[in-house]
């Protein structure tokens, strides 16, 4: 890349450089005797051409839109269109969250974000007695099509793009959303969006988990084989580094998980049968904007050139849209304080700076409350303009990957990427990532107790928390679900219990025990099972018979 | 009895409920075993009873209990309950997590001894059940 004669020239003055800056800091020293990034990856005082001395730009740059799609995914980036802004959101009953949606879309947000309470991601109704104190708190409770009508009233399923964030009961509510989509008239081929459906996470650091390994891994790639052929434009798995961060590992880890992950679902699918150009130009994924700002750009970009390079070597795959690393990032929730929260509202707009500038294809920004609360919807508006002041007003937007090239940033996503691949390796090792789930978190486990003692000797800052605090008030206006949503739910279940055709409820599931049970695609079944309200708690307790649950190993 | 006073303070980490946020927990524990006490976690979805008959098993002095999912104004005092019931009234039980100021003395009169929020530090839990215990001799 660069004139090797020009090059010793450049060593040579960055020696007399480096001479001069000992000097003068052995007068004046630095601030810190090292400076290092949130992975302890050390930063240098300066970076130059010297650094990416073997630096080859077709080979480990390239353009935007071709392989190793280091520069992005599409050949104009943000210049044809801006990311799609989608807040996560949910709470209480579908009518409150129908609204919430609704108010979003009519502030400009382009794309929706489902978040469901934890009765309904662990496949349990709202009348479970596990789901008592769970019901609506931290997402919308769903116990059947009949709340899926409810949550989507008015929303035309052809016109927005809908993410989910469930995992382990993904193939039902992708059901439901199919049959909610039929009866508003628009056929699944024409339908866009995102199921979560990645459970190796949940094991690892999430916790939602309901099945072991075996058969989530089954419904899986059940989903990938039925969408592949009938709903073509979904994405069918968003494989999640965010938790693994927000459970407190580093920017490697959180690289290095996230596409171990990703290997062991392409590799379970090509063991199922599928071809993975079929199925994997629909392999999306979602990561975690921290606080460290090089850091997490140099990280998106070093995911992106990863995953392309083991797409391409390990798996063959020859579809450019395969190799490609498409991801949604969340900023990180375990940045917010509780103290002077109202700074939380710089920390997500950096944040948010930083995955844009890593070239993500969708974003949700956090509120500044959400340590205190779930976010009103005052500060989601302000969570919502914090993005369009980034796509309109500060031309960050304006060209493809504008720290491409930089010494620094090339620097640290070469180091990222290579501190990435030892970790697979290891991964490798132990026999892929279902086998490595302790390994992993004990890992996370390492990295958060070190943070952890950072911020409490004060090497790590955190304004308001152990520097610049000040006495102050709690804020006013917080969100409080309604505590009788959960009877309101139980209610409306019971009539529906009441009201729907039992016999054929009853032939479904005995239906579902059986194929279950076998092995066909279960996605068929199902679809027909929510389009005669069958419940998701019903669904969920049939392949609990069927498959068995996940039993944790603590590993602490 | 002054041998007994060398014992160290034994203490069960729990998640009741269906929160799968246990970076805290973990955190916590941590620092308690750091910090010499004996700890056991009793990893994800614990119910209240769960809870107690560990307590009771693993003969603790303290249970310190974590939920970010806003379930803890029907977790902890179920706790507390359970521990009553079993006369277990001396053991401390202390909870952290996401939990509103205005929750705060409603777990208070239900019986937890203390509430620790985001940005708690480590040594501050670790002198709290250090005094409190020590009182409770």
């Amino acid at each position: 890349m660069f004139d090797q004669g020009k090059l010793a020239e450049l060593q040579k003055q960055t020696k007399e450089y480096e001479e001069k800056l000992a000097a003068h800091t052995k007068k004046r020293p630095e601030r810190q005797d090292r400076f290092v990034t949130d992975a302890g990856i050390e930063i240098k005082t300066l970076y130059t051409p010297a650094d990416l001395s073997d630096f080859d730009y077709k080979r480990d740059l390239g353009f935007p839109g071709d392989y190793p799609f280091i520069r992005g995914v599409q050949n104009n980036m943000y210049r044809g269109r801006l990311w799609t802004m989608r807040q996560y959101a949910g709470f209480g009953s579908a009518e409150e969250t129908n609204e919430r949606f609704r108010y979003l879309l009519e502030q400009g947000q382009t794309g929706l974000s489902v978040a469901f309470d934890l009765p309904t991601q662990i496949g349990y109704n709202s009348d479970h007695p596990l789901a008592k104190g769970e019901v609506g708190k931290v997402g919308v409770a769903i116990d059947s099509l009949l709340d899926m009508e409810t949550l989507f009233a008015g929303i035309p399923l052809d016109k927005v793009s809908t993410s989910m964030t469930i995992n382990a009961p993904a193939a039902i509510l992708l059901a439901m959303y199919i049959v909610l989509a039929e009866k508003q008239g628009v056929p699944q081929e024409k339908l866009n969006g995102t199921i979560q459906n990645d459970i190796l996470k949940e094991y690892v650091a999430r916790g939602t988990y309901i099945f072991p390994p075996g058969p989530s891994m089954r419904l899986i790639t059940d989903i990938f084989a039925y969408c592949s052929k009938n709903v073509p434009n979904w994405n069918t798995i968003s494989i999640s580094g965010y938790h693994i961060r927000e459970a407190g590992s580093t920017a490697v880890q959180e690289v290095a998980f996230t596409l171990a992950d990703g290997i062991a679902y392409v590799q379970a699918a090509i063991n199922a049968g599928l071809d993975v150009d079929e199925f994997a130009p629909r392999l999306s994924f979602f990561f975690n904007a921290h606080l460290n700002f090089f850091e997490e750009i140099a990280k998106f970009r070093a995911a992106r050139r990863l995953w392309a390079k083991i797409m391409k070597e390990r798996f063959g795959a020859k579809n450019p849209r395969s190799q490609m690393l498409r991801f949604h990032t969340q900023t990180a929730g375990c940045t917010l304080t509780a103290q002077q929260p109202q700074v939380n509202i710089m920390r997500v707009a950096f944040q948010a700076l930083s995955a844009v500038l890593g070239g993500t294809q969708s974003l949700h920004t956090n509120s500044w409350d959400e340590a205190l609360a779930l976010p009103s919807e005052q500060s989601v508006l302000l969570a919502l303009r914090t993005q369009q002041v980034i796509g309109y007003e500060i031309g960050a937007a304006d060209t493809v990957d504008p720290l491409g090239g930089s010494y620094f940033i090339e620097k640290l996503t070469g180091e990222i990427e290579q501190r990435a691949t030892a970790y697979i390796e290891k991964i490798d090792e132990l026999g892929g990532a279902p086998e490595a789930i302790e390994y992993m978190q004990k890992e996370i486990q390492n990295s958060a107790y070190t943070y952890q003692k950072e911020i409490e000797s004060g090497k790590k800052v955190v304004i308001g928390v152990n520097k610049f605090q000040m006495p102050e008030q709690r804020p006013a206006g917080l969100l409080k679900v309604d505590p009788a949503v959960a009877e309101r739910q139980i209610v409306k279940l019971n009539r529906l219990k009441s009201e729907r055709d039992n016999t054929r409820v009853e032939k479904i599931l005995a239906e579902l025990r059986r194929a279950a049970a076998a092995d066909e695609n279960l996605m068929p079944l199902f679809i027909a099972a929510v389009r005669e309200y069958v419940t998701l708690g019903e669904i969920c307790d049939v392949l609990r018979e069927v498959f068995g649950e996940y039993k944790q190993n603590i590993v602490f | 009895m002054s041998g007994q006073s060398e014992r160290p303070i034994r203490v069960l980490v729990a998640k009741p409920g269906l929160d799968g946020h246990d970076r805290g927990a973990k955190v916590i524990a941590q620092a308690l075993r750091d910090a010499g006490m004996e700890v056991i976690y009793t990893g994800l979805r614990q119910t209240p009873e769960q809870i107690v008959q560990a307590a009771l098993q693993e003969d603790v002095r303290v249970v310190a209990l974590s939920s970010l999912s806003g379930a803890h104004l029907h977790l902890f005092p179920a706790v507390v309950e359970g521990l009553r019931r079993e006369g277990a009234t001396d053991i401390l039980v202390l909870g952290g997590g996401i939990i509103p100021d205005e929750d705060i003395p409603v777990l208070k009169e239900a019986g937890i001894a203390e509430i620790f929020g985001p940005g708690t530090l480590t040594a501050t839990v670790i002198d709290f059940i250090k005094e409190k215990v020590a009182q409770r001799k």
